[in-house]
C-alpha cells in the first residue's frame, strides 16, 4: 500500500463520493477509504439489524419482518427534479445506476392543523382548499412576475431590482398577506427560515423557480425518490469513481493525518499512503472543523400511511414555522415498501428540523400529531459541522455536515465548492466528455 | 420494432475474484474480441448485449464490477435487483473456486429470490494447468441449482452458450424487476418548465 496518489478521500458519504467520481473520471489518481464497513457513511441506508445497532436498541423486533427488506436512510431528503443533483447524476450518466420514483405529493400545514396538498396542477390550484387561505389574485399576478422576470430585459423587471430588493419588499408590492408569504416562502421556495425576507430577492424568485421546474417534469410533485434508499447515491457514484480507476477500502480505521514536505500522508493499520490533497467528511478532521448547530431526526416506522396523506406512498410535509411558533420549519418525509426500503404495509417517516431549545424532541410534537401510531422510533441529535478554513492553504479540502433542508440543492453547492477549491475552475455540468467518450464506444460496441 | 418478437431486458452482473477473466468473458460475449493483456479496470463496466431465442429476445444489461471486488468493497447497490449473475472462476486456481462458492452462497442470501446463477470456470483454454476438476464444478453447480458451463473468452468456447442458457432459463414475466417501466431522467434545458417533457413511471 506504499503508494502516492493525486487524492486520498476519506468517508463514502454522497459528497464524497460524487467527488471522488469527478476526479477519477478527470484522470486523477483516487484513493477511497470509510472506516466503517459499508458505503455511504451518513447518507448510508441501513437495514434493521445495522439501524438497531447504531442506536443502540438491541434486536429489531419480529414485527417489523425481515431485516433485509429495510434501507432507512439516516438523512431525510427528497431530489428535486431539476435540480443540481440530477443534473450531476446526468453529468455523469450515473442514472443508469438508479431506478427513480416520483414522490406522490407535498403537503403544508397551514392554520389549523390538518396538512394540505400544495397544487401540483392547474386543476388542484383551483380545487385547493389551500388557495382559500390567501388571496388568489395577487398571488397569480406575482407567479406571473416570476415566470416572465428576465434580468437581460428591464421591462420585465416592474421596478424591481431583485439582486437589491429584499423579498419582504416584493411580498409587499404584490399585496401578499402573511398567509400567502408564509405559503410561497417555505412550501415552495422551501427556505428553512424567514431570514431570506430580508435578503435579495433574486434567490428566492430561482428557487421558486427550480420548484416550478421540477414540478413541470413529472407533475405529481418536484421530488424524485431512488429505489432502495438515498444511500443507493453514494453507491452509484462511488461505482463510476471506481469505473474510471479509483479504489476503494472500506472498514479503514484512519490512525493518522499528517501534511509532510507539501504532501498528505495518511496512516490506516500500520500502512501509509501519501497524496497530493485529502477530500473528507468533517468526521475525519475534527480539529479542522467548527460546530454551527444542531438538526434532531427523528426516524419513525408506522404500520400505516401518514394520516389524510390520500394514502401516498410518499409524501413530504412541511410545517411552516410560524404556524407553530418556532424559528425553523419542521419537516417530514415519508416513504414506504414501493420504494424498496421496507417490508410490505410498513412505512417510513423521518421528521427533522434545526434545534432551537434544549429540549429536542419536544419541538418535533406537532409533526409526531401528524403521524398517527408509531411503531418504532430512532431519534438522533447531530451537530452540524463546517471547516475552518477552504483546504487550499493546507490542502485538505472539508465538506460541510448534511443540513436539515428537505432537498439535496445545499449538498451539491458544497460539492461545486469543493471542487472550485480543489481544480481552481468550476464545474461544468454538461455531460463530461470523457463519458461521451465512453458512451460512445459503448454504443459502437452494441451495434456489431 | 418487431411486434411478433418480444423483448426482455434483464439485470445480469458478474462476480468472482479478480483476474479470473470476469471482463473477457463479457468482452468476448459483446464485442467478440480478447485482449491477451486486458488491464485489471476497464470500461467495460456497463455493457448490453442481447440474445435472440425462438420467440423471444433477451436483452442483457451486463454490470461488471469495476475492480470492486480486489478490496471487498462491492456494494450491495451492485448485485441489487440483478435477476442474472455469472460466477467466475479460473480453472486453474481452487482459491478462485472457494470465492466463487462464497460469491453464490451471498447471492442466495442478498440477491433476488429468484436470480438465476450460472457458474462459469474460465480459462479453459489453459486446461493443462487445471486445478479445479470439471466433475467436483458440476456436482456443486447442480447441488445448488446452478447452470455451469467451463468456458475460454480466449477461444470463445462456451461463452454465447452461457449466455443462451442463461438467457433460457430466464423468466419471461411481464414486469422482471421492481419499479420496471423506469422512470426516465431525461436532460434538463432551461425551457423544461415550459413543456412536457414525459409521462410519470407509474
Amino acid at each position: 500500500m506504499d503508494e502516492h496518489y493525486d487524492c486520498i478521500v476519506l468517508g463514502t458519504g454522497l459528497k464524497e463520493c460524487i467527488i471522488s467520481g469527478l476526479l477519477s473520471v478527470e484522470g486523477k489518481k483516487v484513493l477511497h477509504m470509510d472506516r466503517n464497513g459499508y458505503y455511504g457513511g451518513e447518507s448510508a441506508s441501513l437495514n434493521l439489524n445495522q439501524i438497531f445497532e447504531k442506536f443502540n436498541m438491541g434486536k429489531p423486533t419480529d414485527n417489523l419482518g425481515s431485516s433485509r427488506d429495510y434501507n432507512i436512510d439516516l438523512i431525510p431528503k427528497f431530489i428535486l427534479s431539476s435540480g443540481l443533483l440530477v443534473k450531476m447524476l446526468l453529468h455523469t450518466d450515473v442514472t443508469r445506476y438508479l431506478d427513480f420514483k416520483v414522490v406522490d405529493g407535498s403537503y403544508v400545514m397551514p392554520k389549523g392543523g390538518k396538512i394540505q396538498k400544495v397544487p401540483a396542477t392547474d386543476t388542484e390550484a383551483a380545487t385547493s382548499s389551500l388557495l382559500g387561505f390567501f388571496e388568489k389574485f395577487s398571488a397569480k399576478k406575482f407567479f406571473v412576475f416570476v415566470q416572465e422576470y428576465d434580468e437581460a430585459k428591464p421591462a420585465t423587471h416592474q421596478g424591481l431590482n431583485l439582486k437589491q430588493v429584499p423579498m419582504r419588499h416584493v411580498f409587499k408590492k404584490f399585496g401578499l398577506n402573511d398567509e400567502s408569504v408564509d405559503f410561497i416562502g417555505h412550501a415552495l421556495a422551501l427556505h428553512l427560515n424567514d431570514d431570506y425576507l430580508e435578503k435579495p430577492a433574486h434567490d428566492t424568485l430561482v428557487r421558486i423557480r427550480l420548484y416550478a421546474e421540477s414540478l413541470a417534469r413529472y407533475q405529481k410533485s418536484p421530488y424524485i425518490y431512488p429505489l432502495y434508499g438515498l444511500g443507493e447515491l453514494p453507491q452509484a457514484f462511488a461505482r463510476l469513481s471506481a469505473i474510471y480507476g479509483g479504489t476503494y477500502m472500506l472498514n479503514k480505521p484512519i490512525e493518522k493525518i499528517a501534511f509532510e514536505d507539501g504532501k498528505v500522508k495518511v496512516t490506516s493499520e500500520g500502512d501509509t499512503v501519501t497524496a497530493d490533497f485529502i477530500v473528507a467528511d468533517p468526521t475525519y478532521f475534527p480539529d479542522k472543523v467548527k460546530k454551527s448547530g444542531r438538526i434532531i431526526r427523528s426516524i419513525c416506522l408506522l404500520s400505516n400511511p401518514i394520516p389524510n396523506s390520500n394514502n401516498a406512498e410518499s409524501v413530504q410535509i412541511i410545517i411552516p414555522q410560524k404556524q407553530v411558533g418556532r424559528k425553523s420549519d419542521i419537516y417530514i418525509g415519508e416513504i414506504s415498501s414501493s420504494h424498496c426500503v421496507c417490508a410490505k404495509n410498513k412505512y417510513i417517516a423521518i421528521v427533522s428540523t434545526t434545534v432551537e431549545t434544549d429540549q429536542p424532541e419536544r419541538e418535533l410534537e406537532p409533526a409526531y400529531k401528524l403521524l398517527g401510531p408509531i411503531d418504532t422510533k430512532f431519534v438522533s441529535v447531530t451537530d452540524f459541522y463546517e471547516p475552518i478554513s477552504d483546504g487550499t492553504s493546507d490542502k485538505a479540502f472539508i465538506s460541510t455536515s448534511y443540513d436539515a433542508t428537505s432537498h439535496f440543492e445545499t449538498t451539491c453547492e458544497d460539492v461545486m465548492d469543493i471542487y472550485k477549491r480543489i481544480t481552481g475552475k468550476d464545474l461544468v455540468l454538461t455531460t463530461h466528455p470523457n463519458i461521451l467518450k465512453q458512451q460512445e464506444e459503448a454504443a459502437a460496441g452494441h451495434q456489431q | 420494432m418487431n411486434n411478433n418478437n418480444k423483448i426482455f431486458q434483464f439485470k445480469l452482473v458478474l462476480l468472482g475474484e479478480a483476474a479470473v477473466g470476469k471482463s473477457s468473458l463479457v468482452l468476448r460475449f459483446v464485442r467478440g474480441h480478447f485482449l491477451d493483456y486486458q488491464e485489471s479496470t476497464i470500461g467495460a463496466a456497463f455493457l448490453a448485449q442481447t440474445v435472440c431465442l425462438n420467440d423471444t429476445t433477451v436483452k442483457f444489461e451486463i454490470w461488471d464490477t469495476a475492480g470492486q471486488e480486489r478490496y471487498h468493497t462491492l456494494a450491495p447497490m451492485y448485485y441489487r435487483g440483478a435477476q442474472a449473475a455469472i460466477v467466475v472462476y479460473d480453472i486453474r486456481s481452487e482459491d478462485s473456486f472457494e470465492r466463487a462458492i462464497k460469491w453464490v452462497k451471498e447471492l442466495q442470501r442478498q440477491g433476488s429470490p429468484n436470480i438465476v446463477i450460472a457458474l462459469a470456470g474460465n480459462k479453459l483454454d489453459l486446461a493443462a494447468k487445471r486445478k479445479v476438476e470439471t466433475a467436483e464444478a458440476q456436482q456443486y453447480a447442480e447441488e445448488n441449482g446452478l447452470l455451469f458451463m467451463e468456458t475460454s473468452a480466449k477461444t470463445a468456447q462456451n461463452v454465447n452458450e452461457l449466455f443462451v442458457e442463461i438467457a433460457k432459463k430466464l423468466p419471461k414475466t411481464p414486469t422482471t424487476r421492481p419499479g420496471s417501466g423506469r422512470l426516465p431522467i431525461t436532460p434538463i434545458d432551461n425551457n423544461a418548465a415550459k413543456k412536457k417533457t414525459c409521462c410519470n413511471g407509474n
